[in-house]
């Protein structure tokens, strides 16, 4: 799992470590007596049952207990984080995404921003069922995208995810956001990128939703708010003069140049 | 040995057993429908694999060899649905019919001609089910949890699958039913509930299990067919309903089915550990609780399935902290059976090697599930590869390879003749060896980041991808010795001499002959031996 760029993916990934170390020690100790068992107590090395062991009170109580301690120790941590991840007061942007078959519509809320991001095209080709193009030719394959979401660093974003479809699911792990996007619902999710940390971040769709589920990646450029804000501007343009942007020349207008799918 | 019950069986000729086709299709017998039911549970798993390995051959490399997208999202679909419903469950029930009149002394099970009903569906719902892979448009590809409004978007295969599903259904309500009448009504006297075997207990919490939640997927299932022909709006948010409520209804089925596939299995592995290590049960009245326990938190679970569809934040941590706590009674489980193996006299012939591996391999799916428990860490791994890994570690080496271990412990007992023990040995390292090959390094995929139900993936996943193909594979292969040794021993294995199969075995179907006379105890054994299969 990544640690991720932004406030709630580290916290994600502290507490996957926890979890994770909890259930190794955990799992030491329980394998660690049974292995004992299976090597030691084995009746060709002439072991001789103790058919008398068969209840202890004590013991069970303490094997109850101990677990029970354990969880605690597990949830406190959690529920403190799960908490302080899902606060979506005082976003500094909003931005709606709606999810189709197959693609994501990201709006940039109070503006006249508004784009589709579908599979890149290089992929789209190679995809296809014998398309005899070798994915490992294909650069990001199936994680590239024609119109990458474009967040600005430092500041917080609240994302209202939404479906007009089928369920789907917006997940970006560096970013630790994962949300469904339900027809008739709009779900909140909000997160902040670390000012140091601008860069390409990529994920998918992850909840089945029909044939080209797999075909719908999520890519997202985070720069700094500067570049985001003339970014915005130059959309904002166009898009007031009715251009309607092709795929290829949006992608070269985006701050970050970097050739996409 | 000289116990009443011996002269019984002496005379027991008169049977007035059926023969040729009339003695199956007209079963009434426990034993003929639990063999059924076990026959058919075998051909649904190897359906079912033959559909895992398309999968796994097609995520063999990325881009699209194969199946196109569709057809691979419809054998995912199937592969969920066949593997559970037509699987493992009707294993279960085949191993109850067979056990169930053995282990509590009775003749047979209480209503026999509705156990013939509920075998008899069977093969009409997967007819049903596996048809639709032959009907235009496309077979049912919205997953085995079919979520609406997804599993709406499929023509003429919907229909066909919601009455599949209300098959099972009917079948697996009518067989709780059967084991629940069973169990309270067909006793020997003396065989009190706390003296029953666990896998008599585990099965009857199964059942009330089976009949508290099978109206409920039934009735989703409804739901949504009204919704499709007949304008209702139970999950169509344009006509004002819910399609989170679909996932509510699903997973209070779905969450409480897992434990009606793993319970049994926790009853099975209770048997084979103690004969194993020739030492009674640990702890047998706190295992009867533990199993009690998970049954009712089953019930108040289900939205651990759901953390990222947008609940309030007070149900994520209430589905959290109830989730969490069936850690309590399943570890209460695993700590028993390691106290019964401690200071044991252990032997390892093919039972006790499933459940062994079952105890490690178990433990892992549960260490996944606990770290699946905590919502935050979900948000990751929810709808990933790291799920798929989850579940089948709880499913496979859980319930898959309890069912295993079940078959080659009973087996002496129902065919009265012993397995090639070599063999079954091969067939335990293969499994184990290459089941592990296959799933743990999906635990990989899924925390880079690879979702599932996917057929298709980004060229960093390659490597484990293959490895865990590869695993597919040989586990499939290997599985194919199952039937094999199974045909070989009721063909020509060496008689059993005496009842017990096992040195180390105890409980009431060791008390009668191998095989069992065709109606099991008409009889009812004696108080005493019942005191003396009940010793724990």
């Amino acid at each position: 799992m990544p640690r991720g760029v932004t406030n709630v993916s580290r916290q994600i990934y502290g507490l996957h470590m926890m979890g994770f170390w909890v259930c190794v020690g955990i799992a030491a100790v329980v394998f660690g007596v049974m292995t004992w068992s299976l090597i030691f107590h084995r009746r060709s090395r002439g072991a001789v049952a103790d058919v008398t062991m068969v209840h202890n009170t004590k013991v069970e109580i303490i094997w109850t207990a101990i677990p029970v301690i354990i969880l605690v120790g597990m949830a406190l941590p959690a529920a403190r984080i799960l908490v302080r991840i899902n606060n979506n007061a005082h976003a500094q942007l909003n931005i709606r995404i709606t999810g189709f078959q197959w693609g994501w519509q990201y709006q940039y809320v109070g503006t006249p921003v508004s784009f589709i991001s579908k599979l890149g095209y290089r992929s789209d080709r190679a995809r296809q069922l014998d398309s005899g193009i070798n994915p490992d030719t294909v650069p990001d394959y199936l994680l590239t995208v024609d119109h990458p979401l474009v967040v600005p660093t430092g500041t917080k974003i609240r994302l209202l995810v939404t479906s007009v479809d089928v369920i789907h699911s917006w997940w970006v792990p560096d970013f630790g956001v994962k949300k469904d996007a339900i027809p008739g619902f709009i779900n909140e999710v909000s997160f902040t990128v670390d000012p140091n940390k601008p860069g390409t971040y990529r994920g998918q769709c992850t909840e089945l939703c029909g044939r080209d589920h797999a075909y719908m990646p999520v890519v997202v450029r985070a720069v700094s708010p500067a570049q985001f804000a003339a970014w915005l501007k130059q959309e904002e343009a166009q898009q007031k003069q009715g251009v309607n942007l092709s795929a290829q020349q949006a992608s070269t207008q985006a701050p970050v140049a970097e050739p996409t799918g | 040995m000289a116990e009443p019950h011996v002269e019984t069986i002496a005379h027991a000729d008169h049977e007035h057993m059926p023969h040729g086709w009339r003695r199956w299709v007209f079963a009434t017998n426990h034993k003929d429908i639990g063999t059924m039911y076990l026959i058919a549970s075998c051909v649904m798993f190897f359906i079912g694999g033959a559909a895992a390995m398309v999968i796994r051959a097609e995520l063999f490399e990325p881009g699209m060899q194969l199946v196109d997208p569709g057809v691979f999202n419809s054998l995912t679909t199937l592969h969920g649905l066949i593997m559970i419903f037509g699987a493992i469950m009707p294993a279960w029930v085949g191993l109850a019919n067979w056990m169930i009149p053995l282990q509590i002394g009775a003749p047979d099970m209480a209503l026999p001609r509705l156990n013939n009903l509920s075998f008899w569906i069977l093969p009409f719902a997967f007819s049903l089910l596996i048809a639709t892979f032959f009907v235009p448009g496309s077979a049912p590809a919205g997953g085995w949890t079919m979520y609406p409004p997804l599993t709406l978007q499929f023509g003429d295969s919907f229909p066909m699958l919601i009455f599949a599903i209300h098959l099972m259904g009917i079948s697996s309500i009518l067989g709780a039913i059967n084991v629940i009448v069973t169990i309270m009504n067909m006793r020997a006297p003396g065989m009190t509930l706390l003296r029953m075997p666990l896998f008599v207990w585990t099965w009857l919490i199964t059942a009330f299990l089976l009949i508290a939640v099978m109206p409920v997927l039934a009735g989703a299932v409804t739901m949504m067919l009204t919704d499709h022909f007949f304008g209702t709006s139970f999950f169509n948010a344009a006509g004002g309903g819910d399609p989170v409520m679909f996932q509510h209804i699903f997973w209070f089925f779905g969450h409480p089915e897992v434990y009606i596939m793993i319970l049994p299995a926790f009853g099975v592995i209770s048997e084979i550990i103690p004969t194993f290590s020739r030492k009674p049960l640990f702890g047998y009245e706190a295992m009867v609780y533990a199993t009690a326990s998970i049954a009712f938190l089953s019930f108040i679970v289900w939205a651990h399935h759901m953390f990222t569809v947008g609940l309030p934040v007070s149900a994520q941590l209430f589905f959290m902290f109830s989730t969490m706590l069936i850690a309590v009674p399943t570890g209460v489980k695993v700590f028993n059976w390691a106290a019964t193996m401690w200071k044991g006299s252990l032997s390892f012939e093919p039972p006790m090697l499933f459940a062994v591996a079952f105890l490690f391999l178990f433990s892992i799916g549960g260490f996944s599930g606990l770290m699946l428990a905590l919502v935050p860490a979900d948000y990751q791994y929810h709808g990933t590869y790291f799920v798929v890994a989850h579940f089948h570690y709880v499913l496979v080496t859980g319930a898959a390879f309890a069912i295993m271990g079940a078959v080659y412990y009973w087996l002496p007992k129902w065919s009265g003749r012993m397995y090639d023990m070599a063999l079954a040995k091969w067939h335990f390292w293969l499994s184990t060896i290459f089941v592990n090959v296959l799933f743990f390094p999906q635990h990989f995929l899924g925390l880079a980041g690879m979702p599932r139900r996917t057929p298709d993936y980004a060229v960093q996943f390659t490597d484990w991808n293959q490895v865990s193909s590869i695993g597919g594979f040989a586990f499939g292969l290997s599985q194919l010795l199952l039937p094999y040794i199974v045909w070989k021993c009721v063909r020509s294995g060496k008689p059993v001499e005496g009842n017990r199969a096992w040195e180390g075995a105890h409980g009431l179907e060791w008390e009668l002959p191998s095989p069992p006379p065709f109606h099991s105890w008409t009889v009812p054994p004696s108080e005493a031996l019942i005191a003396r299969g009940a010793e724990h």
